[in-house]
């Protein structure tokens, strides 16, 4: 099986791009195998931030001097990018937000906070990461609304049966990841979304893994919101992305009040500022929303549109795969391993158990050896207990990992193996 | 390697991993206590019989990684059928052993813990000092009747 695949010399992004995968750690050189808990940056991105941090910078959408309006330009430029990324119809159906978090938190409190009513539903699945899953309780205490999982089968696959039976005419909101932070799994989203629509919900997908992994077409899908985490996409920390349907956004009252937001203010009446100023009060993140901009064309290369980087982002989605496969097949052959998630469809995360050794000492062992990976639940208590395993190791592949790192892995997991006997 | 694993993972921690003593239920337990976690999910649970001011039984249950259940292990050991006040004093040791940021102060009362020294690896990786650290607090969590402990 081994031989059969294609052997990769050098990984899709030269590691060379990017300055801290040439760290050593512990005296080894870095195998950086966790990019789902957030990617690593790309060096002309950051040097774009900085230089545009140095030499251009200034509020946003305030002062009518040269530097505000080179600064608003190359602010609102990325959110025409993102409008291409998520094929949005709509350049106001794009918001800046903190973190894909702030996403899911912004919808569940200025949409369905003020529809929801006692007996209502807010369908989600048993493959949620806290993010997707917290925001819903919260929301559900305040209007008397219950939240329903859907249940997975033993591969991690969502049990579409199980999907259909729990929407009914009280499924209000239906929320579900669209690649599983933990486990891989890819779910059929455009299907989900046909049933959940069919039954009269409103759909959010969380696209927190699915961003830098996989072509994503919100028109074709029907998603009515869809949120992106931009640091696990390669880009800086404290940007999210949130695309919500026109009329859907037009309808919301503001999530938070402030400058930006704002039309006009007195203090007896405040207008709102059209879409998407409404929902992006005070200063933005100005610096991390262009160095989205820069990692965007880092991606797909300058002058990128719709089908460049459409074919891009699916040649990572494979590339990814291919490395994947390695490694499962090095692990597979490990006594004592089980990889956890077996999905018909996969993305690049292998999330694996070794029998007597914990992932806590897996964690610490591999990073020994200069591998790093992420040892615990990652931040889906319920899917672990789903799986009857306290934690996982999980390696996650991005478009700079090669098939040494998963030799590398691979290997370190047999030396915690021996350690412990 | 810049260090050896085998200074976190002495012979003693994975004897007592494999070996653990005082595991188990103590259905005649006058002070219990369950300490989690959050970050990674070991979940340890520290029962004690204490009678005239003296630990009579002392047993954990949980789970989690060696350095945790080996900890709880060794600290089952040390502690069965001791006086309360000495059990607060090693802990206090205890503390002070794997917390203290002058490493001398740390290592001064070294030669008094015995196979607890073996946890001392973990300094060397200050995430892992929770996971040594939970059995501990969570003994101390029991003995003053909180149920809860975390080194959160």
């Amino acid at each position: 099986m081994i031989q059969e695949l294609p052997k990769i010399s050098t990984s899709l992004f030269p590691k060379s791009d990017f300055p801290n995968l040439l760290t050593l750690v512990n005296g080894q050189p870095l195998a950086y195998l966790d990019s789902a808990a957030s990617a690593q940056k790309p060096h002309v991105a950051t040097e774009a931030t900085s230089m545009f941090v140095e030499h251009q910078y200034a509020n946003v959408h305030r002062g009518v001097h040269t530097l505000s309006q080179l600064a608003t330009d190359a602010y609102e430029r990325v959110r025409d990018q993102i409008k291409v990324v998520l094929n949005a119809a709509d350049r106001n159906e794009i918001i800046f937000t903190k973190g894909c978090t702030e996403s899911v938190n912004l919808v569940a409190q200025s949409f369905a906070r003020p529809m929801l009513r006692p007996g209502d539903e807010i369908l989600l699945t048993e493959l949620e990461h806290h993010s997707n899953i917290v925001p819903w309780q919260l929301v559900a205490q305040s209007t008397g609304a219950k939240v329903v999982a859907a249940r997975i089968h033993n591969s991690g696959q969502l049990d579409l049966e199980d999907f259909k039976s729990k929407l009914n005419a009280n499924t209000k909101i239906v929320a579900f990841t669209h690649i599983s932070n933990a486990l891989g799994t890819i779910l059929p989203a455009k299907e989900l979304t046909a049933m959940a629509h069919a039954a009269g919900a409103t759909v959010l997908i969380d696209g927190a893994q699915s961003g830098p992994h996989a072509a994503i077409d919100v028109q074709d899908i029907g998603a009515d919101f869809y949120v992106l985490s931009i640091h696990k996409m390669y880009g800086p920390t404290g940007v999210g992305v949130l695309y919500g349907r026109l009329n859907l956004l037009e309808a919301m009252p503001p999530y938070q009040g402030g400058g930006s937001m704002i039309r006009s203010v007195s203090f007896e009446e405040t207008t709102f500022a059209e879409l998407p100023a409404k929902f992006e009060a005070g200063t933005p993140n100005i610096a991390g929303v262009v160095g989205l901009g820069a990692t965007l064309d880092y991606i797909a290369g300058k002058n990128w549109n719709r089908e460049t980087w459409v074919s891009r982002i699916s040649e990572i989605g494979n590339y990814e795969a291919t490395v994947r496969e390695y490694g499962v097949s090095l692990l597979a052959e490990i006594d004592g391993l089980i990889v956890h998630g077996d999905a018909e469809e996969m993305a690049g995360i292998i999330s694996f158990t070794v029998k007597n050794v914990h992932p806590h000492d897996l964690g610490t062992i591999l990073d020994q050896h200069g591998v790093a990976v992420r040892a615990g639940h990652h931040c889906c208590q319920p899917l672990m207990h789903r799986l009857g395993v306290p934690a996982t190791a999980r390696a996650s592949i991005a478009a700079y990992n090669d098939l040494e790192d998963m030799d590398r892995l691979a290997a370190a997991v047999q030396s915690a193996k021996e350690l412990f006997g | 390697m810049s260090w050896d694993l085998r200074d976190l993972y002495q012979e003693t921690i994975l004897d007592h991993q494999k070996h653990p003593r005082g595991k188990g239920n103590l259905p005649d337990a006058t002070h219990s206590a369950t300490g989690f976690n959050p970050l990674c999910g070991d979940k340890v649970t520290i029962q004690l019989r204490i009678n005239d001011g003296k630990i009579d039984e002392i047993r954990f249950d949980g789970e989690g990684c060696a350095i945790c259940m080996s900890s709880a292990s060794m600290m089952t050991v040390s502690l069965q059928g001791t006086p309360v006040s000495d059990a607060e004093d090693l802990f206090q040791r205890i503390q002070k052993f794997l917390t203290a940021n002058d490493e001398s102060a740390a290592m001064e009362d070294i030669d008094s813990l015995g196979d607890l020294a073996a946890l001392g690896g973990v300094r060397r990786l200050p995430v892992r000092i929770k996971c040594a650290n939970l059995p501990w607090h969570t003994f101390n969590s029991a003995v003053h009747g909180e149920q809860n402990a975390k080194t959160e």
